[in-house]
């Protein structure tokens, strides 16, 4: 396991990750900055971005002092010059999930946040275009999350009257 | 009969509401926020306060100076169903984004009604021209969970067949992309040969496309009788046609002239869009998962990560015809070095008893039905799992909740990320260099969409 670096928020909680040289549990008020610490410490690339939606375990394993929320999102970065990986686990919240967008940080994150909200409706504050990416604009609800059935909702057309 | 001229009027506006995806399309500039537009206008770097430079004087310019116009979904030279809306001032792109979703089949939810041994056949038709690379990422990610060790054998058949699939892949694109550009001949010469490798897909794993022969644990079944025989030929006919579409193809002046220097993309502009595979190393970075961060057995093969310097679609296109050459050499080692053994691992855990065992033993036939009914159950935890596929790095991350099936399965894309790098790569372009900055991404829009 790797160190933060010196210019991450203090109270960062760090724990060993599975295929990752560092996992980091951030509040969401230390998401961008310790972010932005890594990056500034030679993490290049944002290489995934993407959520999961605790509903079913939200009792589940988290190193202490994590509070555990239903949306979680979780963040891959890359150093290509160290060759290493570091894993960031927000909790994104319960009810209304909200973090900050990484757009301003890494630029490449621009779709996989628009693909984090149109599936779980996790919202990314200071995105530039915050719309739906792979479902239709007018569609209802956010399919990945857990309350929502597999295959239980008949295809949409345009004409067809919605679901519900 | 009413005026023919009004009828059309109103068959036509209802049809323009129907296409139109709302805020995901290509607003007018005075509906778009600044990021946004600089986002449109492929100012990847200067996104922080955005400073734009005062040469760029399509700033400041007014809607009715120019044109959106639509590019697909149902375009031939949009490898798929990708739709462009593209700002155009006469025939030079000003702005552009892509509208994907088309494909979206929900593969992600699937995954997550799926046990680990049918997973494979869902995260197969992701990438369709790579399916072994989707199978080997989503059994490595379910490997490490499972912490299960896969004989010598079987990380060989699957270095072979991922390189093999490599190969293949990288001949499509060279005839798609010589069909974008209209050499048609490369068009028939690129699935004559991939005609091959899918011949001897069909031998190993019985299918030619979404193969489901990369397994957790090993893989399906093991290599047929005189596999040597066909994998030498398939070897042998790629390398040396690969010299004829040299010839063919890196010369020819019209040829030329739509890839040297056209939508050059520079190295820092690729790292901060995320972009990898080919489209990273035509930047001059040297970034190839199975050299720098190795799988399978990659450290024990002898190949050359092939790196470009302008980033423009000449160096993508001489990027990817070296690959299948390298990917021949790596193929040659893994037939001389094939070592004997199991083709899948013999942990209970995973792999059920063999089919003699079956007939005298009833806990093996329980075993058996347990395994391929229940599934196999995969400790809690979580892991992100990353290969090369011919795209640029396919991740899977993977969350398990101590069950059978996956709780989470995300795959990380590379033609998901990489399209981002098109308003940055056709602006200043023509309409005609749209086409071949789509043809050298290389997206394939099953992955995109997922």
């Amino acid at each position: 396991m790797i160190p933060l670096p010196p210019t991450a928020p203090p109270g960062v909680v760090t724990a060993e990750s599975l295929a990752a040289d560092l996992g980091c549990f951030p509040t969401r008020e230390q998401y961008y900055e310790l972010v932005k610490s890594l990056k500034d410490d030679g993490f290049e690339m944002c290489v995934d971005l993407c959520g999961v939606d605790y509903l079913e375990h939200l009792e589940r394993a988290l190193p202490d002092g994590v509070p555990g929320t239903r949306f979680e999102v979780v963040v891959n970065l890359l150093s290509l010059s160290k060759r290493q990986r570091v894993r960031v686990r927000v909790q994104a919240g319960d009810e209304n999930p909200e973090v900050r967008s990484l757009f301003s940080l890494y630029p490449g994150t621009e779709a996989m946040e628009r693909e984090a909200f149109d599936l779980f409706g996790v919202l990314f504050g200071g995105h530039p275009d915050m719309t739906r990416i792979l479902m239709p604009e007018d569609w209802e609800g956010h399919p990945l999350r857990k309350d929502y059935a597999v295959g239980k909702v008949p295809v949409q057309f345009k004409e067809a009257p919605g679901p519900r | 009969m009413s005026d023919p001229t009004v009828r059309v009027a109103e068959r036509l506006e209802p049809l323009a509401a129907e296409t139109s995806e709302g805020p995901q399309g290509l607003q007018s500039r005075a509906a778009t926020a600044g990021e946004e537009l600089g986002r449109e206008v492929g100012a990847v770097l200067r996104q922080s306060g955005l400073k734009l430079d005062p040469k760029d004087v399509d700033y400041e310019r007014r809607d009715d100076e120019t044109m959106i116009i639509n590019m697909g979904p149902a375009h031939p030279a949009t490898h798929g169903v990708l739709r462009l809306m593209l700002e155009l001032d006469g025939e030079f792109v000003l702005r552009s984004k892509t509208v994907i979703g088309y494909l979206h089949t929900g593969m992600e939810k699937t995954g997550e009604v799926l046990s680990y041994l049918q997973g494979g056949t869902n995260v197969t038709r992701m990438d369709y021209l790579s399916p072994i690379g989707n199978e080997l990422g989503f059994s490595l990610a379910v490997e490490k969970l499972l912490d299960v060790e896969v004989p010598p054998r079987a990380v060989w058949i699957r270095m072979m067949m991922a390189e093999l699939n490599r190969m293949s892949s990288h001949l499509v694109w060279m005839a798609t992309n010589g069909m974008d550009l209209g050499a048609s001949s490369m068009m028939i010469y690129g699935f004559r040969e991939r005609e091959l490798i899918l011949a001897f897909f069909e031998k190993t794993a019985g299918l030619r496309l979404n193969l489901n022969y990369v397994r957790p644990g090993g893989v399906a079944a093991d290599l047929p009788d005189g596999w040597e025989d066909d994998v030498l030929v398939i070897c042998d006919t790629v390398e040396e046609r690969s010299y004829e579409y040299d010839e063919l193809l890196t010369g020819q002046p019209i040829f030329r002239g739509r890839m040297v220097g056209v939508a050059p993309i520079a190295a820092e502009e690729a790292l901060a869009l995320g972009v990898t595979g080919p489209l990273l190393r035509s930047t001059g970075v040297p970034w190839d998962l199975r050299r720098t961060m190795p799988y399978l057995a990659y450290d024990q093969v002898d190949f050359d990560v092939i790196v470009g310097t302008y980033g423009d679609n000449f160096d993508r296109y001489a990027i990817r015809l070296n690959e299948i050459r390298e990917s021949a050499r790596i193929v040659r080692q893994c037939l001389e070095r094939m070592p004997s053994g199991d083709y899948r691992t013999l942990d209970p855990k995973v792999t059920p008893p063999p089919r003699a065992r079956i007939d005298e033993s009833m806990e093996a036939l329980i075993h058996h039905f347990k395994l391929f009914t229940e599934g196999f159950h995969v400790p809690a935890g979580e892991v992100y799992s990353a290969i090369e596929s011919p795209r640029g790095e396919l991740g899977c991350y993977l969350v398990s909740d101590g069950g059978s099936k996956p709780y989470r399965l995300h795959v990380r894309a590379p033609s998901f990320v990489n399209l981002q790098a098109v308003p940055l790569m056709m602006r200043g372009g023509m309409v005609s260099d749209a086409i071949t900055v789509v043809s050298t991404i290389d997206p394939i829009l099953g992955e995109v969409d997922r």
